[in-house]
């Protein structure tokens, strides 16, 4: 072996087996995690698809943390920050859920997910819960094989304008041109509000949302529509956020909920009932600065939440303090909201819709007895 | 007269007025063209250089620095997140495992490309082999006293080299492998090896991703699962391994037919024939392809993001959500960083392969 290049061949060949026989014994102990191996190793692993009653709950327990699935970066519902911890409104329910199982509310690994993939995922049981500002429609609940355990944030098509358009409401926008996304449920939901009422509009399409809103931000368009949580996102990355309003018209409707897969039913109500755990706690007044004192009190309504009285965690597999530790983690819907899109936020989002039902929202959970 | 009296005096070489006139404007098609070119680099090459640096936020702590009118990149942005984009949501207390490898592959890495530097059959062992296991320890940990890090927890330009690196090192032997099985005279190795070349050439590396990502649990019961990064990695090595062993194919098909006559008649078994005479000469004729590949292969990485593995692109891109670091410059900026480290690697990637290039090629360079 003279020849430097043939030596160099047989380094690659010796380096390529050496990886070959050191990937399949690492690929299972090492790259998997210890968690999983320790499933493995403890057998009795149920197939996803079999998942009966419970299983979805043993399985998180038997993993030490919780699977979610959230998006690949969306302003105030799940995005890294400078430190790489996610935040945002769909990252704390997922934490809310972690402190329920685990009474620790950092049990839990985030897989960002893209629109196309999210739903592949959670049938697949890449991950338990998908909590990726998704739309709760009939299709999506009857024909995925899914179920939406709530609606943690109502959301809906509306438009932003120029402040000195002089434009206050949506009607005023007959014969405008309107920027938008192409290939999204928005153009469809535009020309229905625009056809509806017999008013002219032109329409301007992109294939990128970056591409729409510079658009818009340059002139090109008198609005620029997209769901209202997004126009908040979307103001922050103009030159003059000030100068821009968003009409209070919402044209679509568009719940964003929590999905569990179907055929689980403890999981689903786990999911379901740690939402009305944190509109309940809202309602009752308990917040993660308070609840220690709250744990005194002798509010029928609080002491049954906060497992005081009665067993409703152990109806659904969790302990007695189960909302007790949701609202150390994260705190109550309220805060969630604040700390995420809210007024003190760079998105500057109200309550609106999002509110209780007791403040003139449409937030209503159904009591915890 | 004759010919050598009718030409004009000799051009004055070396003025600049002279390099301008021969290179530049010596007729009228070329002067159009120097002129258009003149006029592009002068629409886009100031701006550029303004937004970039004049007109750029060098210093601040939060979005309020980068705000307000005719303001140009954003760099605090960078700042802020460099750690995300270099390491992803890798443990902070753990970085220096990562630091670590950097450095280690470094030190592994230049000796090799110094052709002149000793222990080059060492070097390659070290490299090759005890390089990737010190990584993978140092990397996954699950050791006494390295904490294990699971590898959703990777990110940033970590993992566009591990994937990178994987898919370079896998992809060259095996491509070469491939490439001396399609034209072997045994039909059976012949035929797998042109079904596996094809089949992965067929599909889409988007689409070999998204299977191994999504649909394979669906296959699988859950513990047997492997893990989302190394599935990928398989995925990547073998799609980049189709691609070689057609480039390498290519440098064999150049070797004229009496380099393997004269080998065999000289009494070379056919892994003597290969390894000493065909393959020297065919990877040498290859080189621009292989590096081309190479280049190609580290650009696919930034696809990972579509099975939910943020890669260094796929981290700006989430980092730009983060609303307290949203400025309406922002995108521009984090694709401009994210373009200049891509652009390092790629032009030292090229750079060296001329380099090589020239070397090997100094006996019959015209």
């Amino acid at each position: 072996m003279r020849n430097p290049v043939a030596a160099l061949l047989l380094g690659i060949l010796i380096g390529a087996g050496g990886l070959y026989f050191m990937l399949p014994y690492d690929a299972a102990a090492v790259l998997s995690g210890r968690a999983e191996v320790a499933v493995s190793a403890g057998g009795a692993v149920p197939d996803v698809d079999r998942a009966g009653a419970g299983e979805t709950l043993q399985r998180i327990k038997r993993r030490g943390f919780l699977h979610c699935g959230v998006s690949q970066g969306l302003a105030g519902f799940s995005s890294p920050d400078e430190r790489g911890r996610w935040s945002g409104i769909d990252v704390d329910y997922c934490r809310a859920i972690a402190a329920a199982i685990f009474g620790d509310g950092e049990k839990v690994r985030f897989r960002p997910l893209s629109a196309k993939d999210r739903f592949t995922a959670l049938q697949s049981g890449e991950v338990d819960i998908l909590s990726r500002n998704t739309t709760w429609t009939m299709s999506r609940d009857t024909q995925l094989g899914f179920d939406f355990a709530g609606v943690i944030y109502y959301d809906g098509q509306a438009f932003m304008v120029r402040k000195d358009s002089g434009i206050t409401n949506a009607r005023q926008l007959a014969g405008a041109t309107i920027c938008t996304q192409t290939g999204t449920t928005t153009e469809l939901n535009l020309a229905d509000y625009f056809r509806g009422r017999g008013l002219e509009y032109r329409v301007l399409s992109f294939e990128k949302n970056d591409e729409a809103i510079s658009a818009y931000d340059q002139g090109r368009c008198d609005g620029y529509t997209t769901d209202a949580s997004g126009l908040y996102a979307e103001r922050l990355k103009m030159q003059r956020p000030e100068d821009n309003i968003v009409l209070p018209e919402i044209i679509s409707k568009e719940p964003l909920g929590p999905v569990v897969r179907q055929g689980d039913p403890q999981w689903a109500d786990i999911a379901r009932w740690t939402l009305s755990a944190l509109l309940n706690a809202e309602e009752l007044g308990i917040t993660s600065e308070n609840i220690e004192e709250m744990r005194e009190s002798e509010n029928p309504l609080v002491r049954r939440l906060l497992g005081a009285e009665g067993s409703y965690g152990a109806s659904v597999g969790l302990g007695p303090d189960w909302v007790i530790d949701i609202v150390r983690a994260v705190g109550n819907y309220g805060e969630i909201f604040e700390r995420n899109v809210g007024v003190d936020t760079p998105l500057g989002i109200e309550r609106g819709l999002n509110a209780l039902w007791t403040d003139g929202g449409v937030m209503y959970a159904p009591p915890i007895r | 007269m004759s010919a050598i009296d009718m030409m004009g005096p000799p051009q004055k070489s070396g003025s600049v007025l002279g390099w301008l006139r021969r290179n530049l404007f010596s007729s009228i098609g070329n002067t159009v063209l120097t002129v258009i070119a003149a006029y592009l680099l002068w629409l886009t090459v100031p701006p550029l250089l303004n937004f970039a640096i004049f007109d750029a936020v060098w210093t601040g702590d939060t979005r309020e620095a980068c705000l307000g009118e005719g303001k140009g990149a954003c760099w605090p942005l960078v700042w802020a997140n460099f750690d995300q984009f270099i390491y992803g949501r890798y443990p902070a207390s753990e970085i220096w495992r990562v630091n670590i490898v950097f450095a280690l592959g470094f030190i592994a890495l230049v000796p090799m490309l110094i052709p002149s530097a000793p222990a080059k059959r060492f070097n390659v062992i070290l490299l090759l082999v005890v390089y990737p296991l010190i990584a993978l320890v140092l990397l996954a940990g699950d050791r006494p006293g390295l904490p294990p890090v699971p590898t959703s927890e990777w990110g940033g330009l970590l993992v566009t080299l591990v994937v990178a690196v994987t898919g370079i090192v896998v992809s060259l032997p095996l491509g070469i492998v491939l490439a001396l099985g399609r034209r072997s005279s045994m039909p059976a190795i012949r035929m797998l090896s042109i079904i596996f070349i094809e089949f992965w050439r067929g599909v889409p590396l988007v689409t070999v991703l998204f299977m191994a990502s999504v649909m394979l649990p669906l296959f699988l019961p859950e513990g047997l699962s492997p893990d989302n990064l190394l599935r990928c990695l398989v995925g990547v090595a073998l799609f980049s391994s189709a691609y070689m062993a057609e480039v390498v194919r290519g440098g064999l098909q150049a070797i004229p037919a009496g380099q393997y006559e004269a080998a065999r008649a000289a009494g070379l078994s056919y892994w003597q024939t290969m390894g000493l005479v065909v393959l020297p000469q065919a990877l040498r004729h290859v080189i621009p392809g292989i590096v081309n590949t190479f280049i190609g292969l580290f650009k696919d990485t930034t696809l990972v993001l579509i099975v939910g593995i943020f890669d260094i692109l796929g981290q700006v891109r989430a980092q730009l959500s983060d609303p307290n670091w949203t400025v309406p410059q922002g995108a521009l900026t984090g694709y401009l960083f994210a373009g200049i480290v891509f652009w390092i690697f790629c032009f030292g990637m090229s750079q060296y392969s001329n380099f090589m290039e020239r070397r090997l090629n100094a006996g019959r360079g015209r």
